[in-house]
């Protein structure tokens, strides 16, 4: 099966494409070829120029040289226009969706008929209904956006690419939103569209992924296209290899946990939002000492509520206690600070908003929370040398690149980023640590590295409360796993006893108990 | 109060709604596609002048009318560079804009026309003139209607029938129209748009411009229509009862109609009953002519339910990476 000379044109190719932003060379000489009707992997780590590559062909950027063939044909795209009319529609990882137009709206925007909208919604309407049935794609045409789930609202933007006649489908990062389910749901559909002989692009960092649904791969490394090559013959350690450029550790090296005190004791926790929306409703779950509790569920089921309760940063009624003391839900001594006070640290879900000041240096982001304490005072002053010395010890510990503490946090990547913050919490030896996402956005040999931390904390007989939207990483890292869903803990489960399959269904809403029913 | 009495006030709150509701109005279609425009008052300060001043020197309501949106249509532009093309703050700009407006106008004024910054007073056909419906006399012996169809439905200027008529068809144009989708598109989420193949630059700009010609038809109309000329600060905080209007509106177009009627009526009983006894106890004029103003700023403060401003609205857009 060595590469046959296919009679049908090339679906795409792209010749010796590069882009430099300044001094970044983003895409240095890329070229790839994919045939018609199939699904194509794009895989690399952050800042690999996935992203940019795909910009570039849907008309965001122009590319400082290098050529675009689609269908055999050299093709100009000087912007998103000329993308979609040469037949190439996008799929975002935040959807480009209006959020209080209907489904209809969304689809018709940008391709209505005329000036006047009523002619264009009816065609659109009787065109959705053939897509639906076509492609097995079903939406609600007169939904609001905002009232459909998140795989639901994925597939206007497939269906807004079908309805706009696109042969080539790029997918960016199409399942960090989905639940296993959804994602099982989308790759059913995307096959579908292959076997209509549509072209799929599929830009993830899930080796899984691709090595389960894609035909051939392509892996970028540093702006340049280090391998191409069909699935079938690859391995996903080779596959990592290629992508970071050394050997790594894809599974966590985990010794079995050895559970003491019950340290965090939560009962019966409840969180009502600033809209009167009640987000947590009645959470029971204790972590004890030398234990790993994962939060399994689809974002925005309430475990980012308790989090921020933990945390100090949102009110809640119920009991929270922290080694046998009842800590304060509301009120004075129920903020951040105080919560730190008590031995619990936080690396918060959202990094860049929560857990850095992004226009600050590294070395300043390294105490935040913390800077009042006596230890970096000098008199009245920040003992601010002090403070560097250390940071720049943490930074060295950490394996934060590059090591500079003053340069300012937004400069840094996702993954050093989060290193800041996981170094700076962990250093303060804390009975309890919150960590929330703690490899969103963060590439693999980071990822390898911030999971030894936390492992190694564990270790350490420190109680940890771990969530994130990626069950692998619940699966691999938690000793015991609670799924979340509606504000609710659906179930308990050894991480060691259960599987994805069992906790998807769960995070779907469907309990235990319901599961033996079925 | 009597039915002609009654009949009065409505008639002046009409006339007093009239620049609010062009210039909230202004203000819906620039704030629906995403750009917050707080300078709608330093708009029809600056459309009121050039008006006024052409009206004037030309001696034709017409062309001071187009002078007056010409002025204002400047002022949007200025708006629409800083904060389309550089992506300013469109706070700032607003800002500027007012102030450039309440200074210039007054020293060009000044310069031209040496009469302590004001316009010349305008004669009747440097006027707007009131225009009078067919069947005004003889419905007149109906009761109730008769006076009614003649004090409050005829007898205003062309502008106050123009601005009425501009209500439906913004609503039109807003839920009808490709434009319109396209336009409160750009205003939740450019984004959409942008992936869409449609220029985000381009709504906007239309927009901001959208913008000024309404404010503009709505400065004319404060020195040609209500008043005869341009004096210094005429347009008294209008601009910011519009603004405040629009939040109340929720930012639409027959809400908008409603919310400016009702800050016309305010302004219409404060100039009407300099005093009002309530079971003995005066209220005093000033209370009366702050009430508009204490409105705006119970709505401002969210007492009236919650208003949701487009999503993406005060933020440039910058294409992500």
């Amino acid at each position: 099966m060595a590469a046959p000379a296919t009679p049908a044109p090339l679906a795409l190719e792209l010749r010796g494409i590069s882009k430099a932003f300044g001094p970044v060379q983003a895409n240095k000489d890329i070229s790839i070829s994919v045939r018609p009707g199939t699904i194509h992997g794009i895989i690399g780590e952050n800042g690999a120029g996935k992203s940019t590559l795909m910009s570039i062909l849907y008309g965001f950027y122009k590319a400082d040289s290098g050529e675009i063939y689609i269908r055999g044909q050299k093709t100009s795209i000087p912007d998103s226009q000329a993308a979609i009319a040469a037949g190439i529609g996008m799929v975002f990882q935040h959807f480009k969706l209006v959020e209080n137009f209907t489904v209809l709206e969304n689809i018709i925007l940008g391709a209505e008929d005329g000036a006047l909208l009523r002619p264009s919604l009816a065609k659109a309407r009787k065109e959705l209904k053939q897509l639906a049935t076509e492609y097995e794609l079903n939406v609600d045409p007169d939904a609001m956006i905002e009232d459909l789930s998140v795989g639901h609202q994925q597939r206007v933007e497939i269906l807004k690419a079908l309805y706009r006649q696109a042969e080539i489908l790029i997918l960016d990062e199409p399942t960090g939103v989905l639940t296993p389910s959804e994602a099982d749901q989308l790759f059913r559909i995307l096959d579908r569209l292959r076997t209509e002989g549509k072209t799929i692009i599929l830009i993830t960092h899930k080796l899984r992924e691709i090595m389960e649904y894609t035909d051939t791969v392509s892996v970028m490394r540093r702006g340049q296209m280090t391998a191409t090559v069909k699935t079938a013959e690859t391995t996903p350690e080779g596959l990592a290899e290629l992508m970071v450029g050394r050997k790594v550790l894809l599974r966590v090296d985990k010794k079995p946990a050895q559970p003491g005190a019950e340290i965090l004791k939560i009962q019966n926790l409840r969180v009502i939002d600033e809209s009167g929306v009640e987000r947590v409703k009645g959470i029971d779950l204790t972590v004890r000492a030398g234990e790993i509790v994962g939060i399994a569920g689809v974002a925005g089921n309430g475990q980012s509520e308790l989090l921020e309760v933990l945390g100090g940063f949102q009110d809640a009624t119920g009991s929270v206690q922290v080694n046998g003391q009842e800590l304060p839900l509301t009120g004075a001594g129920s903020d951040g600070q105080a919560r730190r006070a008590a031995g619990i640290a936080h690396v918060p879900e959202d990094r860049q908003k929560e857990g850095l000041i992004m226009e600050f240096a590294a070395w300043e982001n390294s105490v935040f929370g913390y800077h009042h304490e006596p230890e970096y005072q000098n008199g009245i002053l920040m003992d601010n040398k002090g403070i560097l010395t250390k940071a720049a010890d943490q930074m060295e510990r950490f394996d934060v690149r590059p090591p500079h503490p003053h340069l300012a946090a937004k400069n840094f990547s996702g993954g050093n980023q989060q290193k800041i913050v996981v170094a700076r919490e962990i250093e303060r030896n804390p009975d309890v640590l919150l960590i929330g996402q703690p490899t969103r956005g963060v590439d693999i040999g980071a990822i390898e590295f911030i999971h030894q931390q936390i492992m190694n904390l564990r270790d350490q007989g420190k109680a940890i409360l771990l969530v994130s939207v990626e069950l692998e990483e619940v699966l691999s890292l938690a000793d015991r796993v609670a799924v979340m869903f509606d504000g609710q803990i659906m179930g308990e489960r050894q991480a060691s006893e259960t599987d994805e399959k069992e906790l998807g269904l769960m995070m779907a809403g469907v309990s235990g108990a319901q599961k033996e029913a079925i | 109060m009597d039915f002609l009495t009654l009949l009065q006030v409505l008639d002046s709150s009409v006339r007093l709604a009239i620049p609010l509701l062009l210039a909230c109005l202004a203000g819906l279609y620039s704030e629906r596609a995403g750009i917050f425009d707080i300078g709608l008052e330093g708009k029809m300060l600056a459309a009121a002048f050039a008006a006024g001043a052409f009206a004037a020197v030309s001696g034709s309501v017409w062309v001071g009318l187009l002078a007056g949106i010409g002025a204002s249509m400047i002022l949007s532009a200025i708006h629409g560079i800083a904060s389309i093309t550089f992506r300013g703050n469109q706070l700032i700009s607003g800002v500027a804009i007012n102030m450039l407006a309440a200074g210039m106008t007054v020293l060009i004024a000044q310069d031209w026309f040496g009469q302590g910054g004001r316009t010349p007073s305008l004669l009747t056909e440097g006027r707007m003139s009131p225009i009078t419906l067919p069947f005004a006399e003889m419905f007149q012996s109906i009761p109730l209607f008769g006076p009614t169809y003649k004090e409050l439905i005829s007898g205003h200027s062309l502008i106050v029938y123009v601005a009425f008529a501009f209500v439906p068809l913004t609503w039109w144009v807003l839920y009808r129209t490709r434009f319109g989708l396209r336009l409160r598109a750009v205003g939740e989420n450019p984004a959409s748009v942008d992936t869409a193949g449609v220029s985000v630059i381009r709504l906007r700009y239309t927009a901001v411009m959208i913008c000024g010609v309404l404010c503009g038809v709505a400065g004319a109309y404060l020195a040609t229509g209500l008043q005869a000329g341009f004096i210094k600060d005429m347009t008294a905080g209008r601009g910011f009862i519009a603004l405040a209007a629009l939040i109340f509106a929720k930012w639409r177009p027959w809400y908008a109609l409603w919310a400016c009627l009702l800050f016309g009526l305010l302004q219409a009983l404060a100039v009407r009953f300099q005093s009002i006894e309530i079971g003995g106890v005066v209220i005093p004029v000033q209370l009366m002519e702050a009430l508009p103003f204490i409105l705006t700023v119970v709505i401002l403060a969210g007492f009236v339910g919650r208003a949701i401003p487009p999503r993406a609205g005060g933020e440039p857009y910058v294409k992500e990476r």
